[in-house]
C-alpha cells in the first residue's frame, strides 16, 4: 500500500506574494504528522490548499493515488480529507448533535423526496444517524451536551467538537488546526490522548499545526517545519527540534 | 444627431442618479447599512424648495439653502433615531427599518401634501444652447454643470480635510478610527448631513427637469440611483458617480432605441450581468473572507 | 411506523383538523364577518408567502427582496393555464396550482445562478432587479395582458383550498427543514466555509432552497388569481417583496410559527385601522421601526429578566439552581 497522501511542489501566491512555494509532504496510512513553523510562516495556507479553499498555482495533491484536479472543498471532503479550523467554525446556533450530523450528510442515502414526505427510510436512515452521532460524541465526553446549542459550550469543547465534527465525515485524513489553542496544559494533555485515541480508533491519519512544542514532539511521528512559505526541515521530531535551522527560526539569531 | 442628444439627455438623467447614489454609497460605506430612505429624503428636499418658494416666497438661492439644510437636519435625526440603536443588530434589522423609515416619509409626505402631483415650475434661467440640430435645455446644462461642482467639491472635502480623511478611516475600520481619536458617532452624523444635501439638490433637479413632484416620486429615483451605487461597486464614491451615469445613459438609449416601458427592466437587467462580470460592481473591491 | 403516530404528530393531525372546524363553523354560520372572513384568504396566501420566504431568508439566510417576482410568476402562469386549458375546478384547478408552482421554480432555478455568485446586499438588489424585470416584462407581453392585466380568471379559489395548500406547504417545509437537506442549508447560514468542509454542496443547497421558495411563492400566486379573478403586473413590486420580508423578520428568522402568526397580524392589521386611511400606512411604518428599535434594545433584555424573575417557575429537572 502506497502512501496516503502525496504533495509535490505546492505553491501559491497572492499577487506578488508567494505564500506558499514548493512544498513537498508525504503521509502514510495511520500516521500521525506534524507542521510546525512561526507565525505566518503558510502553515493554514497549506490546509487551505489541500481542503480546496484556495487552488494552488502549481503542484500536485494525490490523495490515495488519485490526483486531485479542479475540486472544490466538498468534493475534496467527500474524497476523504475533513478539517478544524484556527478560529473555530462551528454551526453555532445548532444543537452539538445537529453539528454533527450536519457532516454525517453525505453517508445517509434517503432522498428530498423520502425526507420530505417522511418515508420509511427516512426514519431509519436518521434514526443510525442519531445513535452514530451519539457514539462519536462519547469519545469526546460531549455526549451529555447533544442537546445545547453549539455556541453555549465552554471553548475547550468546542474545539473538541469540532474535531468530532470533521470525524463524522468519515475521512481517511484529518487536518487539525492548532487543536491545543487557548487551552491549559492539562487539557493539552487530555487532548493529546484523544488525538491518539481517535487515530487509533478509527485508523486514519492526521496531519496537525501546533504551536505546543510538546504537543507536537509528544505525538506526532513525523515533522515537517515551515517558514516563509518553504520547507526549512522534515524528519523525526528528535531530529528536527534539535536541528540548528530550526531552532534560529524559532528564537531568533 | 439623435443619438447625440439622447447621449446628453442620459448624462443629466445620470448625473442626479449619481447624485442620490452618493448619498447611498457613503451611508454604505461608513454605516454598511442600505439606507432604503434615502429616496425618500429627494421627495422631502424638493417639497421644501417648492414650499419656500411657493409659500414662504423666498428668493430661489435661499429657497434652495433651505431645502438642503432641511434634508440635512432630517438625515442626521433619522439616523440618530432609527438606525443609531441599531449599530450592532444584524443587518436585516437595519434594512426593515430603514424601509420602515422610507414608508414614514412617503406616508408622512401623503399626509401633508396629499396624493396629487404638484407642478413645479422650474427655477432654471439659463438659456437652452442650440448646437447644430441639437438643443441643450437649460436645464440640463445647469443639472450637469451642478452635479460636477457638487462632485469635484465632495472629492476635495474628502482627500484634503481632516474631516473628510476621519470619514475615509471610520469606512475602513470603526474600532481603529476610534482608538485614533476620531469622534465615530460625528463622523456619521455628517455623512448622512452630506448625503441627505447632495439628495435635495438632486430633488431640486429632479423637480426641475420632469415638471412635478410627488409623495412617491423618490422611490423609483431611489430604486435606479441604489442600483447605480452598486453597479459602480458600492462604497466607493468614484463608483457612484460612474455607475449613475452609466445607468442614466443606458437607460436614456433604451428609452430611445428599443422601448419606454422596457427601459427600467433593462437597466435592471444591465446591473445583473454586471455583477454576474464583476460580483462587486465596476471599482468595488471583492473582500474574500479569512479561513 | 411507529413515530408517525408519535404524540406530536397525533397533536398536529388534531390542531389541523381543529383549526379547519373553528374556521368551517365561523365562516358558514355568520360567526366572522363578512369583512373578516374575506381575509381569511390573503391571510392565507400571505402565509405560504412568508413560510417560503423564511427558506431562503431565515434558513438559508440569504437577503432576498424579489419573491413577489415568483408570486407574480405563478399567478400569471396558473392563470393562463386555466383560461387556456379550460377545465373544470376537479381536476383544473389543482393541475393550475401545480403549473403556477413549477413556473415559479424554473424562474427560481434561473435566479439560482446568480445567487451562487453574490452575497449578502449585492444578493437583495439583485433579486429585487429580477422582481421589477419580471413586473416589466409582464406588462409588456400581449399574452398577459399587459398593464390592463389578465381578466376572467376562473375564481376557483375558496378559503378551505387555501387552508389545505397553507398546511401542505407548512408541512413540507417542516419536514425539509427537519432533514439532511434542510440541515445542509441552515448549515449554510451558520458558516458556509465549514459547511462546504463537511461535504456540503453550496450550489446544490442554494439553489434547492431558492427553487422550493419559488414554487410555494408560485402556488400563492394561483391562489391569488383565482380568488380575484384578475390579475396586473403592479400588485407584484417590490413593495409586496418588502412586505413579505416584513412579516418574515417580525416573525422571527427562520421560525416557521413565528412567520404564521406574523403573517395573520401584517395582513389584519390594516384592515382594523380602517377609516383612518392615510394613517394607516404611517401607523404600519411606525410600528416597523418600533419593532426593530424594540428587539435590539436594552429593554427587551430587560423585559425578558424581568418575566424570567417573576413569573411562576416550571419545575426544573435535574438541575440545581
Amino acid at each position: 500500500m502506497g502512501a496516503l497522501l502525496e504533495v509535490k511542489n505546492l505553491g501559491i501566491s497572492f499577487g506578488g506574494l508567494r505564500a506558499v512555494d514548493g512544498f513537498n509532504i508525504t503521509i502514510q496510512h495511520k500516521q500521525l504528522y506534524g507542521l510546525i513553523g512561526p507565525n505566518g510562516a503558510g502553515k493554514t495556507t497549506v490546509f487551505n490548499l489541500l481542503t480546496g479553499v484556495y487552488e494552488p498555482t502549481d503542484g500536485v495533491i494525490l490523495l490515495d493515488g488519485k490526483k486531485f484536479v479542479n475540486m472544490n472543498p466538498a468534493q475534496i471532503n467527500k474524497a476523504g480529507i475533513a478539517r478544524t479550523f484556527q478560529n473555530i467554525r462551528l454551526f453555532k446556533n445548532m444543537t452539538v448533535l445537529d453539528n454533527v450530523k450536519i457532516a454525517m450528510h453525505n453517508q445517509v442515502k434517503y432522498n428530498l423526496f423520502e425526507g420530505v414526505f417522511r418515508l420509511p427510510r427516512y426514519f431509519k436512515e436518521e434514526k443510525q444517524m442519531d445513535e452514530k452521532a451519539i457514539e462519536l460524541l462519547a469519545v469526546f465526553e460531549l455526549d451529555q451536551e447533544y442537546k445545547t446549542l453549539a455556541s453555549n459550550l465552554p471553548y475547550g469543547k468546542q474545539r473538541k467538537l469540532e474535531i468530532a465534527r470533521a470525524l463524522a465525515t468519515n475521512p481517511k485524513l484529518l487536518l487539525l488546526d492548532e487543536p491545543a489553542a487557548g487551552m491549559n496544559p492539562q487539557e493539552t494533555d487530555e487532548l493529546m490522548k484523544t488525538i491518539r485515541f481517535v487515530r487509533d480508533h478509527f485508523g486514519i491519519s492526521i496531519l496537525l499545526i501546533e504551536h505546543d512544542m510538546k504537543l507536537v514532539s509528544g505525538i506526532c511521528e513525523e515533522i515537517t517545519v515551515l517558514n516563509f512559505g518553504t520547507e526549512l526541515a522534515h524528519g523525526t521530531p528528535e531530529v528536527v527540534l534539535n536541528d540548528q535551522r530550526v531552532i534560529t527560526a524559532y528564537l531568533g539569531e | 444627431m439623435k443619438f447625440l442628444a439622447q447621449i446628453i439627455n442620459g448624462l443629466s438623467l445620470g448625473s442626479i442618479y449619481a447624485l442620490i447614489a452618493l448619498g447611498y454609497t457613503m451611508v454604505y460605506g461608513i454605516a454598511k447599512m442600505i439606507n432604503f430612505a434615502h429616496g425618500d429624503i429627494i421627495m422631502v428636499g424638493a417639497y421644501a424648495v417648492y414650499l419656500s418658494l411657493t409659500v414662504a416666497h423666498l428668493p430661489i438661492p435661499v429657497a434652495i439653502l433651505v431645502g438642503i439644510a432641511t434634508c440635512s437636519i432630517l438625515g442626521v435625526v433619522i439616523e440618530k433615531i432609527a438606525y443609531k440603536p441599531l449599530r450592532n443588530a444584524p443587518s436585516l434589522a437595519v434594512l426593515i427599518t430603514a424601509i420602515g423609515v422610507s414608508y414614514f416619509l412617503q406616508s408622512a409626505g401623503l399626509i401633508l401634501f396629499g396624493s396629487q402631483a404638484k407642478a413645479f415650475k422650474s427655477i432654471v434661467t439659463v438659456k437652452p444652447i442650440h448646437i447644430g440640430d441639437i438643443t441643450i435645455s437649460g436645464e440640463i446644462i445647469v443639472t450637469i454643470t451642478v452635479t460636477i461642482l457638487s462632485m469635484i467639491l465632495l472629492t476635495l472635502f474628502i482627500h484634503k480635510t481632516k474631516a473628510g480623511s476621519a470619514m475615509l478611516a471610520v469606512s475602513e475600520d470603526k474600532g481603529a478610527a476610534q482608538l485614533m481619536g476620531i469622534n465615530v458617532n460625528r463622523t456619521i452624523s455628517m455623512v448622512f448631513a452630506i448625503g441627505s444635501g447632495l439628495a435635495a439638490i438632486a430633488g431640486v433637479l429632479y423637480a426641475c427637469t420632469y415638471g412635478f413632484i410627488d409623495p412617491y416620486m423618490g422611490s423609483m429615483a431611489g430604486i435606479k440611483a441604489f442600483v447605480a451605487a452598486v453597479l459602480g461597486g458600492i462604497g466607493s464614491v468614484p463608483g457612484a458617480m460612474i455607475g449613475g451615469v452609466l445607468l442614466g445613459v443606458i437607460e436614456s438609449l433604451s428609452k430611445a432605441y428599443i422601448s419606454t416601458q422596457l427601459a427600467d427592466a433593462i437597466v435592471f437587467g444591465v446591473l445583473i450581468l454586471m455583477l454576474i462580470i464583476k460580483p462587486a460592481g465596476i471599482l468595488g473591491v471583492v473582500r474574500k473572507e479569512k479561513v | 411506523m411507529k413515530k408517525l403516530l408519535s404524540k406530536q404528530n397525533l397533536f398536529r393531525i388534531i390542531a389541523i383538523i381543529g383549526i379547519f372546524l373553528i374556521l368551517y363553523v365561523a365562516v358558514e354560520n355568520g360567526i366572522l364577518t363578512r369583512q373578516y372572513s374575506s381575509l381569511l384568504i390573503p391571510v392565507g396566501i400571505n402565509i405560504i408567502l412568508a413560510v417560503s420566504l423564511n427558506l431562503t431568508t431565515g434558513f438559508l439566510g440569504e437577503l432576498t427582496l424579489g419573491h413577489a417576482g415568483f408570486m407574480s410568476v405563478g399567478a400569471y402562469a396558473g392563470a393562463l393555464f386555466s383560461i387556456y386549458t379550460g377545465l373544470p375546478y376537479f381536476p383544473g384547478f389543482i393541475l393550475s396550482l401545480l403549473v403556477g408552482g413549477i413556473v415559479a421554480a424554473i424562474f427560481g432555478l434561473i435566479i439560482g445562478v446568480p445567487v451562487l455568485r453574490l452575497k449578502g446586499d449585492y444578493l437583495a438588489i439583485v433579486t429585487l432587479a429580477f422582481g421589477e424585470i419580471i413586473r416589466s416584462i409582464i406588462t409588456n407581453l400581449k399574452i398577459t395582458g399587459g398593464a390592463s392585466g389578465l381578466n376572467n380568471i376562473p375564481m376557483y379559489t375558496s378559503y378551505i383550498s387555501v387552508y389545505v395548500v397553507v398546511i401542505i406547504t407548512i408541512l413540507i417545509v417542516m419536514n425539509l427543514v427537519n432533514s439532511r437537506h434542510g440541515r445542509a442549508i441552515c448549515s449554510i447560514r451558520e458558516d458556509y466555509i465549514a459547511s462546504e468542509s463537511v461535504g456540503i454542496s453550496l450550489t446544490k443547497y442554494k439553489i434547492l432552497a431558492f427553487v422550493s421558495a419559488a414554487f410555494f411563492a408560485g402556488m400563492a400566486g394561483v391562489l391569488y388569481s383565482h380568488n380575484l379573478g384578475f390579475v396586473q403586473a403592479k400588485t407584484f413590486d417590490y413593495n409586496k417583496s418588502i412586505e413579505i420580508l416584513v412579516i418574515v423578520v417580525l416573525g422571527g428568522m427562520g421560525s416557521i410559527k413565528g412567520s404564521i402568526i406574523s403573517a395573520i397580524i401584517i395582513t389584519i392589521l390594516p384592515e382594523m385601522l380602517r377609516g383612518m386611511d392615510d394613517f394607516r400606512m404611517l401607523i404600519y411604518a411606525i410600528v416597523l421601526i418600533a419593532m426593530m428599535l424594540f428587539n435590539a434594545s436594552k429593554f427587551k433584555e430587560w423585559l425578558r429578566v424581568w418575566l424570567h424573575n417573576h413569573m411562576p417557575k416550571k419545575a426544573v429537572k435535574g438541575g440545581n439552581s
